[in-house]
């Protein structure tokens, strides 16, 4: 009978997190989480790893760079920008 | 996104606006990466991202009087790549459509009862551990790739980005629900990949299941 409610509790719980993290639940479902994991080993530890798991992608930043922007391009940007400019001064 | 973030983006944007040329160069240097990165993880090519980096900047700078509120520069920037890249309707070369299940993504326990661990990974040496944390960010990034592509845009926007949900809704035109499910699901899917990774190539002590 206890596993079975902790498993489900649990699941909850599961579905949550992600809100739980980035602070967008109400008070009342985040009092309820911590509640949760206050008695629940693996699931603070499952957290850990996801909160790790998030803050790397906060960090992640690809290796590949674009090449540097060829001269035409740019001038294609500025001249647009610089129409765009002049169409605002009218 | 930080405060600070937030105030250089709009300042970026006003002095973009106010016709200062060094805000032109810092624009390009700031935003092209960036474009660039997306785009190159949704289209999964060099060239058309290159391309979507370029023919972004472009509309950028030919609508820019319709840049309202210049504090949301960034959002405005990021659905013009999205539609962009969605002209390139060049599909996705990474990973097939499908739905990630939330069942799926949920650890096996090696017991039942309120004592029993989960079968995941030692993460205490992350983030001190700073070889680890290279290392995964290799397989963080190969991880993102497979995802999903309506997943794997959310996750770019929402956690690589900073952007909020509601942000992020918007460029995507989907409800605000739909970012917070899909951003869930996708963070749960890089974390299985993680753990998995930590699990295979850094094996830890074994964590028994102790009552």
């Amino acid at each position: 009978m206890e596993p079975h409610k902790h498993t489900e509790s649990c699941k909850e719980i599961f579905a949550m997190l992600s809100e739980y993290l980035n602070l967008e639940l109400p008070l009342e479902a985040c009092r309820e989480i911590e509640s949760h994991l206050a008695d629940c080993p693996p699931c603070i530890e499952f957290t850990d790893s996801l909160r790790k798991t998030v803050d790397l992608c906060r960090q992640y930043r690809p290796a590949e760079l674009p090449a540097p922007i060829e001269a035409q391009a740019r001038d294609q940007l500025l001249s647009a920008w610089r129409k765009t400019l002049a169409s605002r001064a009218v | 996104m930080s405060a600070e973030v937030r105030e250089h983006d709009e300042q970026l944007a006003r002095r973009l606006l106010a016709g200062e040329p060094e805000a032109f160069t810092h624009f390009i240097e700031y935003f092209r990466p960036k474009i660039f990165h997306y785009s190159w993880l949704m289209c999964g090519n060099r060239e058309d991202a290159e391309e979507v980096a370029q023919d972004t900047l472009l509309k950028v700078f030919e609508s820019l009087n319709q840049l309202h509120e210049p504090e949301r520069v960034r959002p405005w920037v990021f659905r013009i790549a999205k539609n962009v890249c969605l002209m390139k309707r060049r599909r996705s070369v990474f990973a097939p459509s499908h739905e990630l299940s939330l069942d799926e993504l949920m650890p096996s326990k090696d017991g039942s009862s309120r004592g029993a661990r989960l079968q995941i990974a030692d993460w205490s040496p992350l983030p001190d551990d700073q070889m680890l944390q290279r290392e995964l960010t290799g397989v963080l990034e190969q991880a993102i790739r497979e995802l999903p592509e309506a997943y794997r845009s959310v996750i770019l926007l929402r956690d690589v980005e900073a952007l909020s949900t509601a942000e992020t809704a918007e460029i995507l035109e989907v409800s605000t629900d739909v970012v917070k499910t899909r951003l869930h699901r996708a963070r749960l899917s890089l974390r299985k990949r993680l753990d998995e990774y930590l699990k295979s190539n850094r094996p830890s002590p074994v964590i028994v299941h102790q009552n």
